[in-house]
Formats: structure tokens, C-alpha cells, sequence
């Protein structure tokens, strides 16, 4: 479904991302690991039109997207869910969903994605008319993935939804994160909390100084030692 | 008491000219974090373009408004596109320069044009005064209320009842996030300028018949008048740009009334530096925090 290929960034003169080559196979969920500056985030946003490579190949059901806009590539069926939520404040949290179905013109289908955000996220109804910038970090992560789902997505990105939550919204957040790939949709997620992005996932890549340096199922990097060591503290 | 009350009526309908111009103002500040200080001109052109509307097409007050304020749209989604779009990912003081060279351009642009000499503004209606008890108030002031309060509730309803409306407040607070809806922020930065480059013109239209002069400079002083009541009322925030300028429209008046006339310029640019030195965020601005 989606293949990243040979993918160089850079930010100025400096490399973000080296020759980063991945894939994603539709129905499952993906992670990426690494540390902070292994270049997780800048690959989400390569992905999702924000920056432009430097070289390499992004291919979406075998099309060649590394060059479209932001907005055609939503288009197309990815949303993003970036790191620290971004939620739209000063606008309440039913207008940051509407936001989410900005490109969509089916009033009923908006209607019906709506309820089943509300699903998921029973919170974000009760609060639909309250300023988003007021939730809390958990609310916020939940309203961001559900602005992302209301494009109705294909593929979602996720980066870091477990950053700053208590370990409690961390556990519901994963749920409804499988519950969502259960109801085809696929999930490309990276993360630093390696233990739980490896237990959801099918597969997993690890990432340093923007290179990938292991792969393999999540079960097995789970059980490597190399990302025992480097991960998971011991 | 009666001559108070006309000073507030005076002041109110100064005051509803400076908050469609600082509208302009505070609308692109909040999008691109841009003082557009050729907004006063956007202003000057709006008023000429209503004064030749009615001086050679012989049309009446409100085909010449429309006129107007189609006119300035257009010159602000120009401005913008020529001039800011390519400065986009420069540093903010490379376009704020670049904005004053526009205002003198166009200033300078029009005085060599039309000429600088000063034109009276044709009157398209006969200005009557009713008296109402405490106070007067004429047909013209009336018209400036209502053609003030007319588009600023439907600036309110775009913001917040429209798609592209709550696009605007979503570039506002997060063009990148925007961009991950699919927005496109550059459609809505042109809107923006459009929105609030109209209601410069209207304002410019007003002045007019309110003043009855209008000139190539007219947009310099107002201009830096309604960014000060963009300012107090704190930039960025379209109720705070409304309450800001009739807060100087009525100070404005209040001093010519009850002072010095020859002060009431300078009492706007006191209050400037007061608002910057006491609360820079103005009165209705907060500062904000963001939650992690």
C-alpha cells in the first residue's frame, strides 16, 4: 500500500533522514522506533506533503506521491495525526472534527463518521462545544485522532500518541488504535515508548541517526536484544 | 449632558470607521503575523474608487460600496500575492519593511496619478439631522452605524458560521495542522486579504461622506489610528479590533471635544504606548500557553 524507498531529507544543509527504504502492506499496523532525532517525525511528514525529499520515492498503491500537496494527499486517504496533537484552540471541539472532514462534500457520510468518532471517544460528545484548547493532553490526543479519522482515511499516521499521557490514557488510546486497524484501516505509528508501538504492531522498523537498523515482526523486535538494550532498559 | 451625549454619538461613528479598517488589520496580523501597514492605502484606494463610482457613473450610495469594496479586495489579494507570498519564509521584519514600501508605492503611485490635490467627495444624499431629544444625529452618521454593524455581524457569521471561515481560524492557530486537514493555506490567506481589504474600502467610502474630502495621503493617519485600535484591543483578535476602534474613535473625539484639539493625535499614540507598555497583549488578548 505504501512504499517508501531510498528516502533522503534534509532540513537547511543539514540530513534528517538517510536512505530510508520501508513499507506498508494494507490492513496491518506499523511501527517505527527510535529515539528523539532518529528523523521518526520527519518521515510522517514526508509522507504527508509538509516537506519535500531530497531524494527517494514515497508510492501510494504504486503512485509516486513525494511530490503532491498536503492536500491532495489527504485527498488521496492519509491523515496525519502529528506529534503534540495540534489541536485547532479557540475552536471548539465539534469544529476541530469538522475540520477534519474539511475536503469531504457527503453531508451524510460526515454525519455518520461523526457518531462513530463519538464511539470511540464518548468525551469528545460531551465536550463537542467546549474550547479544544482547554482538554486535557489525553482529550486532546483523542480529538487530534479523531479530526484525522474524519477524512476518512485510508492509511493513518500517528506520531508519538502516547507522548505526555498518564500510563492510563496511554492503555485506551492503543486500544481504540487497534480497534481502528480492525475497521480497515492501516496504521503506520511511531513511537518511543517501543514496548507498547511493538506489541500492537504487525511489524516494526528501528530507526537511529536517521537509518534503518533492524526490522522484523513486532513480536521479534520485541524479543531482540539489540532493541531490548536500547529500548526497553534491560 | 445633551452635548455629551452628541460627543458619543460623534465618537461612535468615528469609531465604527477605525474597527472596519483595524479589522483588516488584525485579520492578517492573526494569519501571517503581518502588520500590513499598506492597509491605510487599501483604505485611500476604496474611497476613490467609490468617489469616481459615483462622480462618473452616477450611481448611488450602495452600487458605489460594492464598488468600492470589490476594488480593494482585489488590490489586497494582489499586494499579498506579489508582495508578501514570496517573503513568506523570510524573517518577519523583511516583510513588515516590504509592507511600508507598498503603503509608499501606492501613496506615491496614486499622487502621481490622480494628483495630490484634495477632491471633494460628491454628495450622494442630502444630510439630514434628526433630532432626537439629548442629541442629533445625521443621516450620514446613521448610514456609518449601519453599514458598520451590517458588515461586521456578516464578517462574524463568515468567520464562524462558513467553511471558509473556520478555515481562517484554523490557519490562525496552526497552519501546518490546517495543511493536515487538506486545507489549502494559501487560498485562505488570500481570502483573508480579500475579507478584510473590502472592509478597508468600505471605510474609505465613509470617510468620504463623512469628511467629505478625500486625498492621496487620507489613508496614512487612519491607518496607523485603526492599527492602534488593533493593538488595544489586542491583535489577532477580530472583537478586540470592533471594541478597539470605537475605544479610539471616542477617545479621539472626546479630546477635541473636552481638550485640545490639536492633541487628539497625539492622545491615540499616548495610548499606544500605554497599552504596549501595560498589557502589550490588549484588552481582550490573552496571553496563551500551551498545554503538553
Amino acid at each position: 500500500m505504501l512504499d517508501v524507498k531510498e528516502l533522503t531529507v534534509h532540513y537547511g544543509a543539514i540530513e534528517a533522514i538517510h536512505n530510508i527504504s520501508f513499507s506498508v502492506e494494507e490492513g496491518e499496523i506499523v511501527s517505527l522506533i527510535g529515539a528523539n532525532g532518529a528523523g521518526k517525525t520527519t518521515i510522517l511528514k514526508t509522507i504527508s506533503g509538509l516537506i519535500q525529499p531530497t531524494s527517494g520515492q514515497v508510492s501510494y498503491y504504486d503512485k509516486a506521491i513525494e511530490k503532491e500537496s498536503a492536500k491532495q494527499i489527504v485527498k488521496e486517504g492519509i491523515s496525519h495525526v502529528p506529534e503534540g496533537r495540534h489541536v485547532f484552540g479557540g475552536m471548539s471541539v465539534l469544529e476541530n472534527l469538522e475540520m477534519g472532514a474539511f475536503l469531504r462534500k457527503d453531508k451524510e457520510g460526515i454525519k455518520r463518521d461523526l457518531k462513530r468518532i463519538y464511539e470511540y471517544f464518548p468525551i469528545l460528545e460531551e465536550r463537542r462545544k467546549q474550547d479544544a484548547a482547554t482538554l486535557s493532553g489525553g482529550e486532546q490526543q483523542m480529538l487530534a485522532m479523531g479530526r484525522a479519522l474524519m477524512s476518512r482515511p485510508k492509511l493513518l499516521l500517528l506520531d508519538e500518541p502516547s507522548m505526555g499521557l498518564a500510563p492510563i490514557f496511554i492503555q485506551g488510546i492503543f486500544d481504540i488504535i487497534k480497534e481502528i486497524n480492525k475497521e480497515d484501516t492501516t496504521v503506520l505509528l511511531i513511537e518511543q515508548n517501543a514496548k507498547i508501538a511493538l506489541q500492537i504492531a504487525d511489524r516494526g522498523y528501528v530507526l537511529e541517526s536517521g537509518e534503518v537498523v533492524q526490522t522484523g515482526t513486532g513480536k521479534e523486535l520485541l524479543a531482540s536484544d539489540a532493541v531490548q538494550k536500547a529500548y526497553l532498559g534491560g | 449632558m445633551s452635548s455629551f451625549m452628541q460627543q458619543v454619538i460623534n465618537g461612535l461613528s468615528l469609531g465604527s470607521i477605525y474597527a472596519l479598517i483595524a479589522l483588516g488589520y488584525t485579520m492578517v496580523y492573526g494569519i501571517i503575523k503581518l502588520i500590513n501597514f499598506a492597509h491605510g492605502e487599501i483604505f485611500m484606494i476604496g474611497a476613490f474608487v467609490g468617489y469616481a463610482t459615483i462622480q462618473f457613473l452616477n450611481v448611488g450610495l450602495i452600487p458605489a460600496l460594492l464598488v468600492a469594496m470589490t476594488a480593494s479586495a482585489l488590490l489586497g489579494v494582489i499586494i499579498e500575492r506579489v508582495a508578501y507570498r514570496p517573503l513568506r519564509k523570510s524573517s518577519r521584519i523583511t516583510a513588515l519593511i516590504t509592507a511600508i514600501g507598498v503603503s509608499y508605492l501606492i501613496q506615491n503611485g496614486m499622487i502621481q496619478w490622480v494628483g495630490p490635490n484634495v477632491r471633494s467627495f460628491p454628495q450622494v444624499l442630502t444630510n439630514t439631522r434628526y433630532d432626537l431629544g439629548f442629541f442629533s444625529i445625521s443621516r450620514i452618521q446613521l448610514i456609518i452605524f449601519g453599514t458598520s454593524i451590517i458588515l461586521m455581524i456578516a464578517l462574524q457569521l463568515i468567520v464562524h458560521q462558513t467553511k471558509m471561515g473556520k478555515a481562517m481560524r484554523a490557519v490562525s492557530m496552526d497552519p501546518e495542522a490546517a495543511q493536515l486537514m487538506g486545507i489549502n493555506v494559501n487560498h485562505v490567506i488570500s481570502f483573508t486579504f480579500m475579507l478584510g481589504s473590502a472592509l478597508a474600502g468600505a471605510g474609505g467610502v465613509l470617510v468620504g461622506l463623512f469628511y467629505n474630502t478625500i486625498n492621496p495621503t487620507m489613508g496614512f493617519l487612519p491607518g496607523l489610528k485603526a492599527f492602534i485600535a488593533a493593538v488595544l484591543g489586542g491583535i489577532g483578535i477580530i472583537p478586540g479590533a470592533m471594541l478597539g476602534g470605537i475605544l479610539i474613535g471616542l477617545t479621539e473625539t472626546m479630546v477635541v471635544a473636552y481638550g485640545n484639539s490639536l492633541l487628539r493625535d497625539a492622545v491615540v499614540f499616548v495610548i499606544l504606548i500605554l497599552i504596549l507598555l501595560v498589557r502589550p497583549s490588549g484588552i481582550l488578548g490573552k496571553t496563551t500557553k500551551e498545554k503538553v
